[in-house]
């Protein structure tokens, strides 16, 4: 990687619980330039038979991924920072292992290209020192990019968890997903 | 990082590369036919056979390639064999040969890479059998010797003989240039590339020299000597033509046994493309998954299946308690599920908005 000013203090926080649905960091992530001007980022209904709530889902940036493990073309890779890089597309066989077994549901396989695409955390302003686009526009917070010091300060009846359970496989996080106070990791079933 | 070398895969690359030896001695009858101007290159041919098919090796002991090799070959030797080469075929022109997937990621980045690689594969084209003493060109005796006749160039591939063409013809000028017509191609290529890695942000955010610019930087090179190799028998009389010579084999030569390690390894992986759009074919035909929380088909059960073998050998255990597993559910079907998750320790901590 070329000379960066990634900023290792800085981390991704997302609050579920905030989101409003109105896919602003949809259009903003279509802005980032390593996307090629794609939207990477999900916004989807909880449950829509029972509530409106609508939640967000960016790439967790895991520190073991399994999208990385599971490529047969090796089209993954992880950085020294923790950013989990979408496909490379000299590599990339457009097989879809990645976007089946990505436990929190976030490459996609875009056919026309017949290559996985996914967010890597806008690196283009991350490595440059700034914020990823869709943190600089959520306009409730629900996506936001700081130190722990700024959302410990900001929410402080919340705790940032970064570690899951999907099954009987523990996995952990580079982004940070905001629980209940005390809480200390998200049990999916 | 494990540097054990992989016994396996040296003996694979070992015997291929003894093969390729053996191939180069009968192909030139016995050495007959062999230029040993040409011996530099033929070591970095035999040594880029022996790293491409090392690292290749390696690579297919992955569990996620490893199942796909196996069963693209499965599917291709159990039944319909000649509907399975008929696709395989079909892909292999539109995907290889022309490259179809890059047109949709934009215009200009199919016509470089496609003159790229037109260029290349016709140069190896020319170039390996050349080496080998597979190809080689003899002036025809009784032409020669006759003042009258018009003087013919024979071409002979493994010692027989295949076309000739008369000397001075167009067809003998279109030969004799054929690697400079790769040159032109390729050069197009490399700068449509260029501009791009030098233009675009988000190219230039994650690319790095030895992994995307200096594959150009090569290319070029390689084209630039090639080039200057007629350029300086047919404009300078031939001066310093040694030199010429050298530079141009010392890049060729560096891009030869680069090819297992770096950028150019792409190549030789593209084709394992067409196994994954075999498998996802032969897939629908057994039947699809639906996923369990929006009730929609969303991938081939085959590759639910076979992703739960490859992820335990990975050692990743998505099983749940009642025995299904977290990858039974779509993408949409996962992110939904954790979107419930989070409102259900939302409700146990009283159902209130925390902040």
């Amino acid at each position: 990687m070329p000379q960066t000013n990634y900023q290792t203090q800085q981390e991704f926080f997302v609050d579920m619980q905030r989101c409003i649905g109105c896919r602003a960091c949809e259009m903003a992530c279509a802005e980032c330039e390593t996307n090629g001007h794609e939207s990477m980022i999900h916004v989807n209904y909880v449950d829509r038979a029972v509530t409106i709530q609508t939640t967000v889902q960016v790439c967790m940036h895991c520190d073991d991924p399994v999208c990385a493990n599971v490529c047969p073309a090796d089209a993954i890779s992880k950085d020294e920072f923790g950013v989990v890089h979408t496909a490379n597309t000299a590599r990339c066989i457009g097989c879809s292992n990645c976007v089946m077994a990505c436990p929190f549901g976030v490459p996609k396989k875009n056919e026309a290209y017949d290559l996985m695409m996914k967010c890597n955390m806008c690196y283009d302003r991350t490595s440059a020192g700034k914020k990823p686009m869709c943190a600089t526009v959520c306009p409730t917070q629900a996506l936001y990019y700081g130190t722990r010091e700024e959302m410990a300060r900001m929410r402080p009846n919340s705790t940032p968890v970064n570690n899951f359970l999907f099954g009987n496989e523990k996995v952990s996080t580079k982004v940070n997903i905001m629980m209940p106070k005390g809480s200390t990791q998200l049990i999916v079933d | 990082m494990n540097t054990t070398l992989n016994r396996k895969a040296i003996l694979i690359a070992t015997l291929v590369s003894v093969l390729v030896i053996a191939t180069v001695f009968y192909g030139s009858r016995k050495l007959q036919n062999f230029d040993p101007a040409l011996i530099g290159y033929l070591f970095g041919t035999v040594f880029a056979f022996f790293g491409i098919v090392y690292r290749y090796s390696v690579w297919l002991q992955r569990p996620p390639t490893w199942m796909y090799f196996k069963r693209t070959w499965q599917f291709v030797f159990k039944g319909q064999v000649f509907a399975h080469l008929y696709f395989f075929i079909k892909e292999f022109i539109q995907n290889i040969g022309f490259q179809k997937f890059i047109y949709p990621r934009g215009r200009s980045r199919w016509i470089g890479h496609f003159l790229m690689a037109v260029g290349c594969t016709m140069a190896f084209a020319i170039t390996f059998p050349l080496t080998f003493g597979w190809i080689h060109f003899t002036l025809n005796p009784e032409t020669s010797l006759n003042p009258d006749s018009v003087r013919m160039y024979e071409a002979h591939f493994f010692g027989f003989k295949v076309f000739e063409f008369p000397l001075g013809s167009f067809i003998a000028f279109f030969t004799f240039h054929a690697l400079n017509w790769c040159s032109w191609l390729v050069i197009i290529g490399v700068l449509i590339f260029m501009r791009r890695r030098l233009t675009h942000a988000g190219l230039i955010s994650i690319q790095s020299f030895d992994g995307d610019l200096l594959p150009l930087i090569l290319l070029l090179a390689i084209s630039i000597t090639g080039l200057g190799l007629t350029y300086d028998y047919q404009f300078m009389k031939g001066m310093a033509y040694d030199f010429m010579a050298v530079t141009h084999a010392v890049t060729v030569i560096m891009f030869l046994i680069w090819i297992p390690f770096g950028k150019f390894f792409h190549i030789i992986q593209r084709p394992a493309q067409i196994g994954a759009h075999i498998y996802k074919r032969e897939g629908i035909k057994r039947g699809m998954a639906v996923c369990p929380h929006t009730g929609k088909e969303f991938a081939t059960q085959m590759h639910i299946d076979d992703l739960k073998t490859v992820t335990k050998e990975l050692g990743f255990d998505f099983t749940r308690a009642d025995g299904t597993s977290h990858l039974d559910l779509s993408p949409e079907g996962k992110r939904s599920r954790l979107g419930m998750a989070h409102l259900k320790a939302r409700q146990q901590d009283g159902g209130k908005l925390f902040g």
